[in-house]
C-alpha cells in the first residue's frame, strides 16, 4: 500500500482523504452519505480497518463493503439486520461515525441541511429537514464533506438553521463540555480541515496539490487557525485506486465533481 | 371480529382538524391509496405526522393540511419533495421540524402514554428555538444534566401499508424494514392498514411467518384489501416507482401541473389509477431500489 499514483482525479484523492478519518475509530459504524464519503468509508473498511461497519445502505449490516450502483450478480454479505429502529440504537449508543455533506457549516462546526433564506416560517428555499443531525451530533462521531468549498458553505456567522451542535459555547446545554462533542474532519474539493485550533478553532490541516493556503482561505467565510506550513494532502496509491475501482465499477465517482477534475491541478 | 373495510369507510371515519400519522419512510411503504382517497375527500385542516414522502407533498399541494410535524420530507433519489417545498416556501403551513430520534420518542412516548420521554438529542440547535413547545428538563438524579423532553406525539390516526393481513388485524411487513410502524399503530388512537394481500389467519401459522407480525391485532382498527395500495412507494415484492415520481416531480415545475397529476391520477379512482399506471402486474415487477 505505498506506490504513490502520478495520475488521479480530484475525487480519487478525496476517497482517499475520507478513508483516513475512520481509521482509528476500531469497530464503529460508519455511515458515509453521498458516493464520495461512501467510497471513503468503503476504502477504509478495506485497507486501514477492517473491524469498522457498515450497511448496505438500506437494512442490513455487511461483512464487506458493498459496491456502489448496479450490483450485477454480486449478493452483499449480510450479517446483521439494522432497521432504522436499530440505527437510532447504534447512534445513541455512540458506536458511530458520519460523514455527511451538509449546505452550511459555520466556524463552529454546527451544520445544515434544513432550510436556508428567508424567515424560519417561510425559508427562501427549503431542503430536507435537520434529519438525524441533532442525534448524530450529540451522540458520535461526525466528518463532514464539501464538494464545493466557497464562502456560502462555510458561513459568516452561524448557520441559518442550526441543525447539529458543535463548538459553540454559547449554546452548551447545562451539563455538559465542549470535550463532549466530537467533531472530527472536513474534507472539501480544496481541502482538509479539523477542529484542531485554540479552542476548537477550524484548523487547515493539508491542502490539495496545487491549491494554495490563501485560495482556501479566500473561500472560508471564517478565519482558519495555520499551523506554520501546511502539508499537501498526500496522494492515492496505486493500490488504492485499484480498490476504488472494485469498489465503484460504474465510475460513479467521476459524475460527483463538476467536471471531474484531476487530482493535481495544473 | 371483521376489520375489513373500504378506503371510503377508512376516510369516512377522519374528520377535519385531526393529528393523522403516515407508516413508512420517505418513497418506501406508503399508504398511497388512502392518500389518494384523502384527496379526493373535502378533509382540511389536517396535522400530518411523518416521516415524509410524497405521502406529505400530495397533502400539502391539495391544501389538506394546516401543520406538518417532521424530519424530513424526501423522495430520497429525488432529495427535495417538490410539493413540501413549494408549501415551506410559501409559508402555507406550520411546523414541528424535530430530528428523526426525537420523533421516534415522541411516538413510544405516545405508546407508553407518558407525556415526554427525555433525551440529549435536539440541544444546542434550532430544533429548541423554532420549536418553543417543546421543553428541556434537568435531570433529578446525580449529573443534573440538561435533557430535552421530547413530547408525546399522540395521534388520532395512523394509516399504515402492510404486505398481508388478516380480516382480524394481524399485520405482516416482511420488507428489509417495518421502518417506525409499530410505534405509529401503538401512537394512535385508531389504526387503518391497506395490505397488499388479505390472507386467512392460518398464513400466519408458523415460527417464521409470526415472527413478521410486529404489533398485536388489538392495534389495528381497520383493514382494507388494496393490491399495490403502497404504489409509487415500496414494499417487500416491488420498488418504489422511479419513473413515476420523475413524472409527478415533474409537474410542480409546470403551471396547473398539480391539477393535471389530480386529474390523471387521483380523480378517476383506485382501479383506474392503477391501470393509468401499467397494472397491477406491472407493479409487482417494479425492482427494488439498489443504492
Amino acid at each position: 500500500m505505498s506506490t504513490p499514483a502520478t495520475e488521479f482525479t480530484l475525487a480519487e484523492l478525496m476517497i482517499c482523504a475520507a478513508a483516513n478519518v475512520w481509521k482509528d475509530d476500531g469497530e464503529v459504524l460508519a455511515t458515509g452519505i453521498g458516493v464520495i464519503p461512501r467510497l471513503g468509508a468503503s476504502l477504509c473498511m478495506s485497507t486501514v480497518n477492517p473491524d469498522l461497519m457498515m450497511t448496505d445502505s438500506e437494512a442490513y449490516m455487511v461483512s464487506e463493503p458493498v459496491p456502489v450502483g448496479p450490483r450485477g450478480d454480486y449478493q452483499p454479505k449480510f450479517e446483521t439486520w439494522m432497521g432504522f429502529s436499530r440505527i437510532f440504537d447504534n447512534v445513541w449508543g455512540g458506536k458511530r461515525h458520519a460523514m455527511i455533506g451538509p449546505t452550511q457549516i459555520d466556524r463552529f462546526g454546527q451544520a445544515n441541511i434544513s432550510c436556508i433564506g428567508g424567515t424560519y416560517d417561510k425559508p427562501k428555499v427549503q431542503m430536507l429537514g435537520v434529519r438525524g443531525l441533532p442525534g448524530n451530533s450529540i451522540s458520535h462521531a461526525n466528518s463532514f464533506f464539501v464538494p464545493d468549498h466557497n464562502a456560502k458553505v462555510f458561513v459568516d456567522g452561524e448557520c441559518d438553521m442550526v441543525g447539529s451542535i458543535g463548538y459553540n459555547p454559547e449554546r452548551l446545554p447545562h451539563g455538559y463540555s465542549l470535550d463532549d462533542i466530537d467533531i472530527r474532519f472536513i474534507i472539501t474539493n480544496l481541502c482538509v480541515m479539523d477542529f484542531g485550533g485554540p479552542k476548537h478553532q477550524v484548523r487547515l490541516v493539508s491542502v490539495h496539490p496545487g491549491v494554495t493556503v490563501d485560495e482556501v482561505k479566500a473561500n472560508t467565510g471564517f478565519p482558519l487557525h495555520i499551523d506554520g506550513d501546511v502539508p499537501v494532502t498526500a496522494a492515492p496509491t496505486v493500490e488504492q485506486l485499484a480498490l476504488i475501482a472494485r469498489l465503484d465499477p460504474h465510475n460513479l465517482r467521476a459524475k460527483q465533481l463538476r467536471d471531474n477534475p484531476p487530482g493535481i491541478r495544473k | 371480529m371483521n376489520k375489513v373495510m373500504s378506503l371510503a369507510g377508512v376516510v369516512g371515519q377522519l374528520r377535519d382538524g385531526m393529528t393523522i400519522g403516515i407508516g413508512g419512510w420517505g418513497p418506501r411503504r406508503k399508504p398511497m391509496a388512502l392518500i389518494r382517497e384523502i384527496l379526493r375527500s373535502d378533509l382540511k385542516d389536517l396535522t400530518i405526522v411523518a416521516y415524509g414522502g410524497a405521502d406529505v407533498g400530495m397533502l400539502c399541494a391539495a391544501g389538506k393540511v394546516k401543520k406538518v410535524v417532521f424530519a424530513f420530507v424526501s423522495l430520497d433519489f429525488i432529495p427535495l419533495e417538490p410539493y413540501f417545498r413549494v408549501a415551506r416556501q410559501t409559508g402555507a403551513i406550520e411546523t414541528m421540524e424535530v430530528d428523526e430520534g426525537m420523533f421516534l420518542l415522541g411516538l413510544k412516548a405516545a405508546a407508553m402514554r407518558v407525556p415526554f420521554l427525555p433525551t440529549p438529542v435536539g440541544l444546542g440547535t434550532d430544533v429548541l428555538k423554532v420549536n418553543p413547545s417543546i421543553k428541556t428538563i434537568r435531570s433529578p438524579y446525580a449529573d443534573g444534566r440538561e435533557l430535552v423532553a421530547m413530547p408525546a406525539l399522540d395521534l388520532d390516526v395512523a394509516l399504515l401499508h402492510v404486505d398481508r393481513a388478516d380480516s382480524r388485524g394481524v399485520c405482516q411487513i416482511k420488507g428489509p424494514d417495518l421502518y417506525m410502524d409499530d410505534l405509529f399503530a401503538r401512537a394512535a388512537d385508531k389504526t387503518f392498514v391497506t395490505c397488499d394481500e388479505l390472507v386467512e389467519t392460518s398464513a400466519f401459522h408458523s415460527e417464521e411467518e409470526a415472527r413478521y407480525v410486529y404489533w398485536e391485532r388489538s392495534e389495528t382498527t381497520g383493514v382494507v384489501p388494496m393490491a399495490g395500495g403502497a404504489h409509487p412507494t415500496s414494499t417487500a415484492t416491488y420498488g418504489f416507482d422511479v419513473k413515476h415520481f420523475g413524472a409527478y416531480a415533474a409537474t410542480a415545475k409546470e403551471e396547473g401541473g398539480w391539477q393535471s397529476y389530480v386529474d390523471q391520477y387521483v380523480t378517476p379512482g383506485e382501479d383506474a389509477y392503477l391501470a393509468a399506471v401499467g397494472g397491477l402486474e406491472a407493479v409487482r415487477k417494479l425492482p427494488k431500489p439498489v443504492f
